[in-house]
């Protein structure tokens, strides 16, 4: 089931939508100007303890010998790991940092400890997720092309071992991700052009090699005789941060609240029909301050699909104006614990394992829609890039 | 230097960089000593001194990766964080270069409607750490120095100049140096007493003071009566724009305009592209700008507020969105035409018709 126009849906007329548009415009406009001093020191901050907290655990680690020191090195590590690739790498990689106009903070050049080139992020996420987000047979997010995640994708009798690729993905998911922008569909059916695979799986060579190198061959090495005892402490940092971002990345989109779109909405989509599906297919989590700067301010997904660009402390502040907003218009904003939207998630991937007829949708979208065909629209089959989805240097179909 | 050359810094910095990968080895030294970092040039304010009532001199340890190398006469480029945001302006030079040196100056003069330049000479205490980039410019004293040298200044202009005189003082090599200098009175009259004690202490150094608000602007004319051997020297001019026209007309019309010098701080154009009409999407505004027109003066003419720095491509502080056309910047052609990328619009021009995002 899914949506094919957001006003029809929300029962909203035309004017009202674009008033909605109206007030989410101005109030970016309202924080971009108010962005200053604290915010820089926040960011400047966080990066400061997240470094700090990598060497900390590195040099810890030079005693991995000892039990509790391999414990703390590796939990320190796990953290530094989670805050680099959530509070501050996805979001400087979005532009949020851009406007304070520091080189060594800034979208265009900022390089994340994880498996994925940020170009190739910059590209399958920036750009392809949140421009597209939930739009079936366009958001490659849906599923990352593994799970079947809606009830318009077709079934097919491989969906019957989603338990165990939903369990293999969460705990490989760097991987899953440094794979994600090639679209290993195409190249199967070998309609990937050559020329950019190359290049593609070149960056990602570059990167893993740096990456194995320092987590699995370079620190271990340091230790000298405790080499596998450091190894396996830099695992198990590598798979915490893994099932830690596949878990909150999971509670953004596949909680039965966050809906789906089919190709007619984005068909002559206005800027305020875009605000309104950003709210429809996103959703929140709640938490403490502690959380939500664990998982990179995430718990407020929605704001941040609706402001992918202005920086993440101040979503919690924003969400303070959307959600009102929204109920004043009558427009479902998905919230709840951080279990309880997990649970649906994995509900929703257990469900679809099995062909549509032996379950019952959980979702409250529209009228069942028809299948979607697999695999991937080009770039060239794809509306304008929008300014919010940001830029990559290196087009990644050059 | 010594030091540099037994240990291989780039190299360290290499097999380092396999440990704190995707960051370098800067990125965690920096944490412990702000200037400990090659990756952006960066600086410690170590001084500000007052100059006169509106202008200040700012002493300026630069961080790892600077040579002090600079010809006497170049400008850097500054950055400073104002309000979260690094704001970038270029200022000359003022200190002469020395290769064991451990600060450079470069004196500021605020201007009323210069957020940066006030900030640099009334707000910026010492210690703060600012960003820096590499000494350009081509408004230089050659070594060795022609024979017979004019210079020309005013106002701030005198900074360049400054480093020149103190590059020739400090070698002992003060040639022939007739030196006009233009103020609007005696208070507002930057290096005064230095310059007195380098035109007492030098025989050569002939020094004309002229205090605008009593006395007028320097008419060209009067170029005989106080240098009647211009038409020998070499010159160097630094000053308000009126006074460079004036003086490239003066010198055009005797035919010695290769003898003349002079410091703009405007963008040096190479290229030029062919031009179209720049739309401005959000404003909904239309320019027709040609080849030599940069984006950003494009924009300034249909009256749109857009943001600029340095407006000579190095602070980045004018990137906006191309949302679709080509641009080519002017300074090594390089075209730029994806949509939505995110250009500087300082140094770029029009290929057709083109879209931004303001």
């Amino acid at each position: 089931m899914a949506i094919a126009d957001v006003k029809e849906y929300t029962h909203l007329t035309d004017e009202e939508v674009e008033q909605i548009g109206r007030e989410l415009d101005a109030l970016r406009k309202e924080i971009e100007e108010s962005r200053g001093a604290s915010d820089a020191e926040y960011i400047n901050r966080l990066i400061k303890i997240q470094r700090g907290l990598a060497f900390a655990g590195r040099v810890t680690l030079l005693l991995s010998n000892k039990k509790p020191a391999w414990a703390l090195g590796a939990s320190m590590l796990g953290i530094a790991k989670i805050l680099e690739n959530m509070e501050i790498g996805h979001n400087v990689m979005h532009g949020q940092w851009d406007w304070m106009n520091d080189p060594e903070i800034h979208s265009s050049n900022w390089e994340w400890d994880t498996a994925q080139p940020a170009e190739q992020w910059k590209h399958s996420h920036n750009y392809i997720h949140h421009q597209f987000t939930n739009v079936l047979g366009f958001d490659n997010d849906i599923g990352y092309g593994i799970l079947r995640m809606a009830r318009e994708q077709k079934w097919h009798p491989a969906n019957l071992g989603q338990p165990v690729y939903n369990a293999l993905l969460a705990t490989l998911f760097q991987w899953g991700v440094a794979l994600h922008d090639l679209d290993i569909e195409a190249i199967r059916k070998r309609e990937k052009d050559p020329k950019v695979m190359r290049k593609q799986l070149r960056q990602i060579w570059r990167k893993v090699r740096r990456q194995v190198g320092k987590d699995y061959v370079f620190f271990p090495a340091l230790t000298g005789p405790a080499f596998a005892h450091t190894a396996a402490a830099n695992a198990l940092a590598n798979l915490t941060r893994n099932l830690w971002s596949y878990a909150i990345i999971f509670c953004g989109h596949f909680p039965d609240g966050a809906l789906h779109f089919t190709e007619e909405e984005i068909e002559d989509e206005t800027r305020a029909e875009w605000y309104l599906r950003q709210i429809l297919g996103a959703a929140n989590f709640t938490g403490g301050p502690l959380l939500h700067i664990m998982s990179g301010n995430l718990g407020f997904q929605i704001e941040h699909h609706l402001f992918p660009d202005l920086p993440s402390n101040r979503y919690a502040e924003i969400g303070e104006r959307v959600r009102p907003l929204c109920e004043k218009y009558g427009i479902p904003y998905t919230t709840g614990p951080l279990h309880r939207q997990y649970g649906q998630a994995l509900r929703t991937i257990l469900k679809l394992s099995l062909p549509n007829r032996f379950t019952s949708s959980d979702r409250r979208d529209g009228p069942h829609s028809p299948e979607v065909p697999r695999g991937r629209r080009s770039d060239d089959e794809r509306p304008v890039r929008r300014t919010e989805t940001g830029g990559w240097t290196s087009q990644a179909t050059a | 230097m010594a030091v540099s050359t037994i240990i291989p810094w780039e190299r360290v910095r290499t097999v380092g960089s396999r440990l704190t990968t995707p960051l370098h080895p800067d990125d965690y030294l920096s944490l412990v000593n702000p200037l400990w970092s090659a990756r952006e040039l960066r600086g410690r304010v170590e001084e500000v001194i007052p100059e006169t009532d509106d202008a200040a001199t700012l002493v300026i340890r630069p961080g790892w990766g600077w040579r002090y190398n600079h010809s006497p006469g170049q400008y850097v480029g500054i950055g400073v964080q104002v309000e979260g945001r690094f704001q970038w302006r270029s200022y000359s030079i003022s200190s002469p270069p020395k290769r064991n040196g451990r600060t450079i100056a470069i004196t500021v003069r605020a201007m009323p409607e210069g957020l940066l330049s006030s900030h640099l000479v009334k707000g910026l205490a010492p210690g703060t750490i600012v960003r820096l980039a590499s000494p350009e410019g081509d408004f230089v004293l050659p070594d060795p120095p022609p024979a017979k040298i004019l210079f020309l200044v005013a106002g701030s202009g005198i900074t360049p100049v400054m480093a020149m005189l103190r590059t020739l003082d400090r070698r002992g090599s003060m040639p022939d140096v007739v030196m006009h200098y233009s103020s609007p009175n005696a208070e507002r009259m930057i290096f005064r007493e230095e310059l007195d004690g380098l035109s007492e202490k030098h025989e050569g150094l002939t020094l004309h003071k002229l205090h605008t608000d009593t006395d007028g602007m320097l008419d060209f004319a009067d170029l005989d009566d106080f240098c009647p051997d211009w038409r020998e020297r070499e010159v160097w001019a630094c000053g308000p724009s009126g006074m460079l026209d004036a003086a490239t007309e003066h010198w055009k019309d005797a035919d010695l305009e290769d003898q003349l010098h002079l410091e703009r701080f405007s963008l040096e154009v190479g290229g030029e592209a062919e031009g179209g009409t720049v739309t401005f999407q959000t404003s909904g505004k239309k320019a027709e700008a040609d080849g030599a027109t940069t984006i950003l003066e494009a924009g300034e003419s249909v009256g749109i507020g857009m943001p600029y720095g340095c407006r000579m491509g190095i602070c980045h502080t004018c990137t906006l969105t191309l949302v679709k056309g080509a641009i080519k910047d002017l300074r090594n052609g390089e075209e730029y035409n994806q949509p939505n990328e995110q250009v500087q619009t300082c140094v770029t021009a029009a290929m057709g018709d083109c879209t931004f995002d303001i």
